[in-house]
């Protein structure tokens, strides 16, 4: 098996064993992370740039760490440290960058698709989607993938409840292209405003009209972050209802199956979308997502160097 | 003629010659005291499991076995990275102050070797390194050498020297394609 991507904009791209392939060198990785010198020399002489046009904790670090662990350099440039401010569009952005000689770049942008145009901008640099807009989070599906298949080990199977603002989900879009490619029901949950029409054609996904048939019986439960940054005013009346309805607390979680294990995205709004005792509790596994996104992205840097130019 | 293969070391013939590294390995260290084995992934890991096996048999003590893969340190990466996908390295101790026996399937250019000392080291810090392999083939290009032999096979740079295991992972034979 060999991974022929330049870019990883979307998990829709990939094949189920090029989703495999960057889940087994993710595993190969990890053992990287966990002893005294976490350092390999694989992308010695690599430049990588972090082109973060949305704020990120998480994804920036964690992509910075990743480079930084295969010996690449990498470069961070935020929206009000960069021309972007000054007016500066993202095709200009991109060339000057290109007469840098970057090998990989990783975005987030605000506009869906953006990378596509980014990548069409850049042929010989390899393109990584960081979160592009509602349309796709390549690497937070793939470390969802990774964080369920280690504690299940399969992922065709089994039910995972999607819970939340699905409309403006970039992470339940790439979880959902991932998931149904390797064979596990997804059951969506959230007000009518925040599903977007259609969503059952992205395959085995299920729409149900309440959270509670969502997570009957479910192996795993996603909860989504309330994105009021994107959410004009009127998709809910107040975050004390959406809780009431759409919460996850320990009396609905206990629902789905004795051992269903619980995953958020991050960053949680606690008391909002799920309450404390359910993100502290023993289902919990949001660090355990937040550690082998580290390895994912290791992962996926590590492959794109390899693809040829498409 | 492409293809054309020729057993050069038979089944019998790769159990004398781990028998005899076994041997030479207890000699020189003088037992098995802080003596761990690390097999490089893939052939080499196996012939390490069968060394410790027969180096078991022979001294009654069980030296601690890993294997590291090789395939984040290699050199030839500079432009495109082998596409597959990164073996484990599985070294579940420390390797400090230990003596490390390098085991491989086929010493060739020594640049195999030297990756697998880069990612050794990232390990711990040995007290020394000796190096264990079943074929020497020639052609070196780094300053390596083996201190313990299997056999030494004159090759033709072209020519291709593999240790086959069978679906147990127990060494079969060993084959030169030419």
């Amino acid at each position: 098996m060999e991974f022929k991507h330049k870019d990883i904009i979307a998990l829709r791209d990939l094949s189920k064993e090029e989703i495999e392939l960057l889940l087994a060198t993710a595993e190969s990785m990890r053992q990287i992370n966990s002893r005294d010198i976490k350092k390999v020399p694989t992308l010695r002489g690599k430049t990588i740039i972090n082109l973060f046009y949305e704020s990120s904790t998480r994804t920036r670090t964690s992509f910075e760490i990743a480079g930084k662990r295969l010996s690449a350099d990498t470069v961070n440039i935020t929206p009000s440290s960069s021309s972007a401010t000054k007016g500066e569009t993202l095709a200009d952005t991109a060339l000057n960058l290109l007469a840098m000689k970057p090998d990989i770049i990783v975005m987030r942008h605000a506009v869906s698709g953006s990378h596509y145009f980014l990548s069409s901008k850049m042929p010989g640099c390899s393109i990584i989607n960081a979160g592009d807009g509602t349309h796709e989070h390549p690497s937070q599906g793939l470390l969802d993938m990774l964080t369920i298949r280690d504690r299940f080990g399969r992922l065709d199977g089994l039910k995972v409840a999607i819970v939340g603002d699905i409309t403006h989900s970039r992470v339940a879009r790439s979880n959902i292209q991932g998931l149904t490619k390797m064979g596990s029901q997804i059951y969506l949950a959230g007000p009518p405003t925040m599903m977007p029409p259609g969503v059952e054609r992205l395959g085995n996904v299920t729409v149900c009209a309440t959270m509670q048939e969502a997570i009957q019986d479910a192996d795993v439960v996603m909860m989504l972050r309330i994105q009021q940054e994107r959410q004009g005013k009127t998709l809910m009346p107040n975050a004390r209802e959406y809780s009431r309805y759409f919460g996850l607390n320990p009396q609905n979680l206990k629902l789905a199956k004795p051992d269903a294990m619980v995953m958020h995205p991050g960053p949680i709004n606690r008391g909002v979308e799920m309450s404390s005792y359910v993100v502290d509790g023993d289902q919990s596994h949001i660090l355990k997502q937040v550690e082998n996104g580290v390895a994912v992205r290791m992962a996926m840097l590590y492959h794109v160097c390899g693809g040829e130019l498409e | 003629m492409a293809g054309e293969k020729t057993v050069i070391m038979d089944n019998s013939g790769i159990k004398r010659a781990i028998t005899r590294i076994s041997h030479e390995i207890l000699e020189r260290n003088k037992g098995l005291t802080d003596v761990v084995l690390i097999g490089i992934r893939s052939g080499g890991a196996l012939l390490a499991e069968e060394i410790g096996r027969v180096a078991e048999v022979i001294e009654g003590v069980k030296a601690p076995v890993g294997a590291v893969d090789i395939t984040l340190y290699r050199d030839d990466v500079s432009g495109h990275l082998p596409h597959h996908a990164v073996g484990k390295t599985d070294i579940p101790f420390s390797l400090d102050g230990k003596r490390v026996v390098l085991v491989d399937d086929v010493l060739f250019t020594g640049r195999t070797i030297r990756a697998a000392m880069d990612a050794m080291m990232d390990h711990g810090r040995p007290a020394c390194v000796q190096l264990a392999v079943l074929i020497d083939r020639g052609h070196r290009e780094l300053p390596i050498r083996a201190d313990f032999v299997g056999r030494n096979v004159p090759t033709s740079i072209k020519e291709n020297v593999a240790v086959l295991f069978d679906d147990k992972n127990q060494p079969v034979e060993v084959v030169l394609e030419k």
